[in-house]
């Protein structure tokens, strides 16, 4: 009876092609903002900043990163984390070179230098399709990862290979460092998070998106009616590295504090943001917030209720974990193949319908 | 639907956060993934030393010890969801059991105020107390391996290296990239070549072309830093293409019974560096068997009791538990803090005549810790694997690392730590 489009007239077409048409769409998406913004900050602690929010965010951007490529433009990529390596191995690059810089103006420079690396790795895309370019991104991932073990310079030749994040302050607060608060890391990746959100989903609803997509549902066709096949794969593929530079970039200086390649940003974390994009729904941007929170906060979930609330001795709530997962995300994938995105749109349909579904 | 879960959520961490006066001591375990099997035996002997303080001694001083298990798969991220998820139980000591996770830990801890104690593993310029002061590695690091394998080496050849090469195979990670700068160092004060060959993590059990590397090349001697999956693999390797065994040499990492019984017969004569004795021939096992072996309630059901690996985790329990009585000396009052933890670690004297009255006479070395000196000594003893009998045969006695070497090293790699996170070295008078 609430849910519907009736008595909430549009006026401009500004109005009419709005992202929240309903009313009460709107209301609840202000409502998690001034939740996320005005209360979480406030009554954030230690255990949910560092195991569960901040990691959601991060993954969140991530995903949001290669959904844009996966999603909208159709290019399977397997790079994703050779492209997060490249983000925080530029940040730490970035803020031990020039300490007097912003950390965030650092993010953000680190977030394009990924773009740049993410062309380079694109190119190929406009020879080879489908399984191969997931083949040709694959060697993108184990070349970075290489190279960041093989080069001193890039980890500053530190006796182990780690890379460190050096404390930086901003207005006066800590936002990387030991001595950061929960709700500094919390708010950082918070408005990276919603400002990227914010972009991608208003790209992908302009010409480039549909760019995008026009290549992504059949690059012939969308050659003939006039999109250029270059600009519109190099531009995803730059768009989405710059994004998942950003998540890379936030993952070693934020979130973990320290860093290394092969464990970090490893082949293990390209699957999992792949994951991420596949079981939140391909092509959509609430999906990257929903594919991120189910792989990242269900473990996090099943641990606390299995060894915290069952008792259950660790190895086995493990063993467990990974099962019940796994079987989750099959069953997502048999009961709705396009994801969680999916049936949170049939949701929002029957809600529409109700009391009277015809 | 998310309304539900946060709930549940928010209902499981009530559940999993107890309050109580109890001494809590973490136990930072691996039990799944390609690290499981080192890691059941390392978290089962720390689990056991403390049962057996509290069965038959009622804990320390007379508060109990709580030991909450958390699995971390040797992974970072699931590490720091452990720290943070135990910090808030009131956790007085962390022994993370994985150098990446101490790397992540460290500077972490030392805002939280919570020691760091990581033996035989973490960062090795932690030994420098005046700049890590919450952080203790005694009795070994892995630059004291490093150092005892090549002193072993020359006492092999009568005390010349000249010309000799020597191959390090590594696990392509902080751990295994930790010893090659003292490596160098020693090869260019004893004149042997180096050649490093990284194994990577992920692909840790596929390492056919490094040892054709090695049968191509035939260095003299073979270091392996490696762990988990890798040393089992790195030793069919080398078993595979006929290297010799007894120039095979393991850091203490790769020297537990699960490294080398998949190879059968082939890995006799491997030899590996151990800070730490093994077998059950020691009387602590008696006292072990009565409180907490029959009565059923040892750890992983008392599978691994004696192996390598287990007794370093009851090693590692036990100078945690000698630290935390120190603290309680120290304060007067059994119910420490984590402060006073620190305090009890830095005024830490185990002497071989306390280890005989633990039941572990000639178990390890004496580790005196110091204000300056979080490292010990840095001893470390060769074992040799005997296939046949299936067992680890001490052959040398402790051999004290190359300091000569090392110091200066340490010092460089301290004061870098330091310069970076804008650290002032206190002083220790």
């Amino acid at each position: 009876m609430l849910y519907r489009e009736a008595g909430d007239f549009k006026t401009s077409y500004r109005d009419d092609s709005q992202t929240f048409p309903l009313r009460l769409d709107r209301w609840g998406y202000y409502l998690i903002l001034a939740v996320a913004f005005l209360v979480i900050p406030f009554v954030i602690t230690d255990y949910w900043a560092n195991s569960v929010l901040v990691p959601f965010l991060i993954y969140a951007i991530a995903a949001l990163g290669l959904n844009i490529l996966v999603g909208y433009a159709g290019q399977v990529s397997l790079g994703t984390g050779g492209f997060m390596a490249v983000g925080a191995y530029a940040t730490y690059k970035l803020s031990t070179a020039f300490p007097e810089v912003s950390m965030l103006v650092h993010i953000l420079i680190a977030g394009a230098i990924t773009a740049v690396v993410g062309v380079v790795f694109g190119l190929p895309s406009l020879r080879i399709k489908g399984f191969y370019l997931a083949v040709a991104t694959l060697a993108a991932q184990f070349f970075l990862v290489w190279l960041f073990n093989k080069v001193p310079w890039f980890y500053n030749y530190s006796a182990s290979g780690q890379i460190t994040a050096p404390e930086r302050t901003f207005l006066g607060y800590f936002i990387t460092g030991p001595q950061t608060s929960a709700a500094a890391k919390y708010m950082v990746c918070l408005v990276f998070a919603v400002a990227v959100a914010w972009i991608a989903r208003n790209l992908t609803r302009g010409t480039a998106g549909r760019k995008w997509m026009a290549i992504r549902d059949m690059d012939i066709a969308a050659e003939i009616i006039g999109v250029n096949p270059l600009q519109a794969k190099i531009s995803a593929f730059a768009v989405s590295s710059f994004f998942i530079g950003i998540a890379g970039a936030l993952f070693f200086a934020v979130y973990l504090g320290a860093a290394e390649v092969g464990e970090s940003f490893g082949i293990n974390k390209s699957f999992l943001v792949l994951f991420m994009v596949i079981i939140g729904g391909l092509g959509s941007i609430f999906g990257s917030f929903a594919g991120a929170a189910f792989l990242v906060l269900l473990p996090v979930l099943l641990k606390n209720v299995l060894v915290g609330g069952l008792g259950w001795p660790t190895d086995l709530a493990a063993h467990f974990e990974l099962m019940i997962v796994g079987a989750l995300i099959v069953f997502f994938l048999i009961v709705e193949p396009h994801g969680l995105a999916q049936l949170w749109r049939l949701t929002k349909e029957k809600l529409r319908l109700w009391p009277f579904p015809h | 639907m998310k309304l539900r879960l946060a709930a549940l959520v928010a209902a499981a961490m009530m559940a999993a956060a107890p309050a109580m006066a109890d001494l809590v001591v973490p136990n930072l375990s691996y039990r799944t993934g390609p690290y499981g099997a080192n890691g059941n035996q390392y978290a089962d002997g720390f689990n056991d030393y403390f049962t057996l303080l509290n069965e038959r001694d009622g804990g320390i001083g007379g508060q109990k010890i709580q030991v909450p298990e958390c699995e971390t798969a040797y992974n970072t991220e699931k590490g720091v969801e452990c720290y943070e998820s135990t910090k808030g139980q009131g956790a007085l000591v962390y022994n993370p059991f994985s150098t990446g996770i101490t790397y992540q830990l460290i500077p972490k801890a030392s805002t939280d105020k919570i020691p760091l104690y990581t033996p035989g593993y973490g960062r090795t310029s932690s030994k420098n107390g005046k700049v890590f002061e919450w952080v203790f590695n005694a009795p070994a690091n892995y630059w004291d391996g490093a150092s005892v394998i090549v002193k072993h080496l020359l006492d092999v050849n009568g005390g010349k290296l000249d010309g000799k090469k020597i191959a390090l195979v590594y696990h392509n990670s902080a751990f295994g990239k930790e010893p090659i700068r003292t490596l160098q160092e020693l090869g260019k004060k004893h004149g042997f070549t180096l050649t490093e060959i990284p194994v990577d993590p992920a692909a840790a059990q596929e390492q056919k072309s490094q040892w054709l590397q090695i049968r191509r090349e035939k260095p003299d001697y073979v270091i392996l830093y490696g762990w988990g999956v890798m040393n089992q693999a790195a030793i069919q390797e080398a078993a595979n293409v006929k290297y010799p065994m007894e120039n095979l040499i393991g850091i203490w990492w790769a020297g537990g019974e699960v490294d080398v019984e998949p190879a059968g017969a082939a890995a006799n004569g491997y030899k590996s560096v151990n800070f730490n004795g093994a077998g059950t021939s020691y009387p602590y096992y008696e006292q072990l068997k009565q409180h907490v072996i029959d009565p059923g309630k040892a750890s992983g059901g008392g599978a691994h009791v004696g192996k390598a690996m287990y007794s370093r985790g009851m090693y590692a329990a036990l100078v945690i538990a000698e630290a935390i009585k120190k603290a309680q000396e120290l304060s007067g009052t059994p119910n420490v803090t984590p402060a006073q933890v620190r305090d009890g670690f830095e005024a830490l004297d185990i002497s071989e005549a306390r280890m005989t009255e633990l039941g572990l006479p000639g178990f390890g070395q004496p580790i005196k810790i110091t204000c300056d000196n979080h490292g010990g000594t840095g001893m470390a003893r060769m074992q040799q694997w005997d296939a046949a009998a299936k067992e680890w045969k001490s052959i040398s006695d402790f051999i004290e690392p190359d300091q000569e070497i090392l110091t200066p090293l340490i010092a460089a790699d301290s004061e870098a730590y330091a310069k970076e996170n804008g650290i002032t070295p206190r002083t220790c008078s």
